[in-house]
């Protein structure tokens, strides 16, 4: 299906369908994903039923502030679908989709492990690539860099965005 | 089971008659004699340190002897905060970082974030360009392939093929110094083409590599596809069904050995990939010995993707025309190594101070990319490397998620190895091939 056509026919079941560049984003409600991409997957005319990515997005300045993306590609079509959902700052839970796709497991460890977004009824739901001990969540805008301390005279490099040259 | 005691010893001098004491094997194992027998699993900590685990990889093993009753792969011993890096850094600095990633595919990692960042854009790549990006990616996947090969017979014992793979891959790291000055890690593209073109000599040597390899190739066949001690610890060796390969995301050969002829290249094509004539390569076996039949058919479509993008190699730039977007500077080789060349250097430098402003800001600042993301999803020779770039209209990306293929095979890692032997586990890891650069970031 091409793009357009896959966009009108969104279009029959969410009100929030963007295309742009040669893509289709779909924007839900955080209550709602699990249903969207059951629906997206069992479609018959759809097909999405491969998970390609579950990632999220910080944007500290805008609310809600963490955005969840899940793509979605069909073999059958070749086409692909992104949805995304935003969640509040203080406190960020979704609904886990491991349910619809099983592929989303590790995934969405990983999107806790540097978002802190809590996954509802996830199997397993801990730190995979930090240590488990870890406090902090790392790829969000407002933990730091980190400088660098050097035995070199006990100079100290500045974290990236406080460097002068 | 208790062991029995040895039979007595040979007869003359006995080495070990100053040190040796007598075995008293135990009547009946603690518990045993009053009929009841304990049995306890081990749990054995495979790594992150092994040779065999295809670099710092913890696997958690539960074992009832030498089966394999759990499985749990532990990951992160590598991560360097690379998605991260690429928050505070410009565009062009990106590329550096995103190399690095998967460094058995780098030239994967950099087409795909730079054909992502294209795509904000809005520009389009030279033509020349675009062929030589495509015969880059084909030679990476053939020796990123043949570490895979060389390390999964290595790790099962058939050494030789392990320098002979390695051996064939020196003659591609060689083509890739030529090009870019590295052998891996090679930050060779550009957000619009190419650091610079192939020297004199460059389309020779690749023509004399596609004369090499397919005898080459042959001869790995002959060492190991009838090989019965190859064939006994592949064949029938961490079989998942399709459905459940697909269920957990896996990509690449390992899916293809499956059945799922499901491939980038041919089913989201990028790079001018549709005007190629190539076979996606799958089995319908799904073992360790239909990963291993793959990666050697895959090798050869690989090679005919070369030949066909040196037939067809146009003349021309392989830089994008723009000047907002095009990386300043034109490189050559000299004395001392890659630099800009002296030409250029006289030009901005007593000629033009526009193009010395340009110079300066392009570097220093980088582009601007205009805000929106985009997914761009490449075939790897681990599976499908999707790079889901988000801008805001900086002059620095806003986010860069690279959904690696590894990362994802290695949800699979307990499908294909419980219930199975500790020895099998070597074998499925080895083909999976995957690469914790990749998994960890």
């Amino acid at each position: 299906m091409d793009v357009q056509a896959l966009a009108h026919r969104l279009r029959d079941r969410f009100p929030d369908v963007i295309v742009v560049r040669d893509e289709v984003t779909v924007v839900v409600d955080a209550e709602e994903v699990v249903a969207a991409l059951s629906w997206l997957r069992d479609e018959p005319d759809l097909v999405l039923v491969w998970l390609a990515d579950l990632s999220a997005t910080d944007w500290p300045d805008r609310e809600p502030r963490f955005w969840v993306a899940y793509h979605l590609f069909s073999f059958q079509h070749g086409h692909r679908v992104r949805v995304k959902a935003g969640l509040a700052s203080e406190e960020p839970r979704i609904a886990t989709v491991t349910g619809v796709f099983p592929a989303a497991n590790w995934l969405e460890r990983e999107v806790f492990d540097f978002y802190g977004v809590v996954f509802e009824g996830h199997p397993d739901l801990r730190r995979i690539i930090m240590p488990d001990d870890w406090e902090g969540y790392p790829l969000r805008k407002d933990y730091s860099l980190g400088g660098v301390g050097t035995q070199y005279k006990g100079a100290f490099i500045p974290p990236v965005d406080e460097r002068s040259v | 089971m208790a062991a029995k005691p040895s039979d007595s010893p040979p007869v003359g001098r006995d080495p070990f008659s100053d040190t040796r004491r007598e075995f008293d094997a135990p009547a009946s194992l603690p518990g045993e004699e009053h009929g009841d027998v304990r049995e306890e699993t081990m749990l054995i900590n495979m790594g992150p340190q092994h040779p065999s685990t295809h670099g710092v990889l913890r696997m958690v093993l539960e074992l009832d002897g030498e089966s394999v009753v759990s499985c749990r792969p532990v990951v992160g011993y590598l991560h360097t905060g690379i998605e991260k890096n690429t928050e505070w850094r410009t565009w062009q600095q990106g590329i550096a970082f995103v190399t690095r990633m998967d460094y058995l595919a780098p030239f994967f990692n950099e087409m795909a974030y730079c054909t992502a960042v294209e795509r904000l854009l809005g520009i389009e790549v030279p033509p020349r360009a675009r062929v030589l990006r495509v015969m880059l990616c084909e030679l990476n996947r053939i020796a990123s392939h043949l570490v895979a090969l060389a390390t999964l017979s290595l790790e099962l014992g058939a050494i030789s093929v392990m320098l002979y793979g390695f051996r064939e891959r020196e003659v591609i790291l060689d083509i890739f110094e030529m090009a870019s000055g590295l052998r891996m890690n090679h930050a060779y593209m550009r957000i619009g083409g190419l650091a610079m073109d192939l020297p004199d000599g460059a389309t020779d040597r690749v023509r004399s590599f596609l004369n090499l390899m397919p005898g080459r190739i042959d001869e790995y066949e002959d060492l190991l596809s009838q090989n019965p001690i190859w064939l006994e610890r592949n064949r029938g060796v961490g079989v998942v069904p399709k459905e459940t390969l697909l269920a957990l995301g896996a990509t690449g050969p390992i899916l293809r050995a499956a059945g799922v002829p499901y491939d980038v290249r041919r089913d989201d094509p990028y790079g001018g990939y549709e005007d190629y004539e190539f076979d996606v390569v799958t089995r319908t076996a799904g073992d360790c010995y239909a990963r291993y039949e793959v990666r050697i058919e895959e090798m050869r479509q690989s090679l005919l993707i070369v030949e066909q993008c040196l037939e067809r190699l146009p003349e021309g730039d392989v830089k994008v025309d723009d000047p907002k977007v095009r990386f300043p500077g034109h490189l050559s080789v000299g004395p001392d190594g890659i630099g800009n060349d002296p030409r250029y250097l006289a030009h901005i430098m007593e000629e033009s101070m526009e193009a010395l402003i340009n110079h300066f800001k392009l570097v220093t600042q980088g582009i601007r990319v205009p805000a929106g993301e985009v997914y761009q999803a490449v075939e790897s020779p681990r599976g499908e490397l999707g790079y889901y770039v988000v801008s805001d209209g900086g002059n620095r990306p806003y986010r860069v998620r690279v959904r690696d293929p590894s990362f994802v095979n290695l949800q699979s890692l307990p499908a294909m190895v419980e219930g199975g032997l500790v020895a099998d586990v070597i074998a499925c890891v080895g083909s999976m091939d995957p690469v914790m650069g990749g998994v960890d970031r």
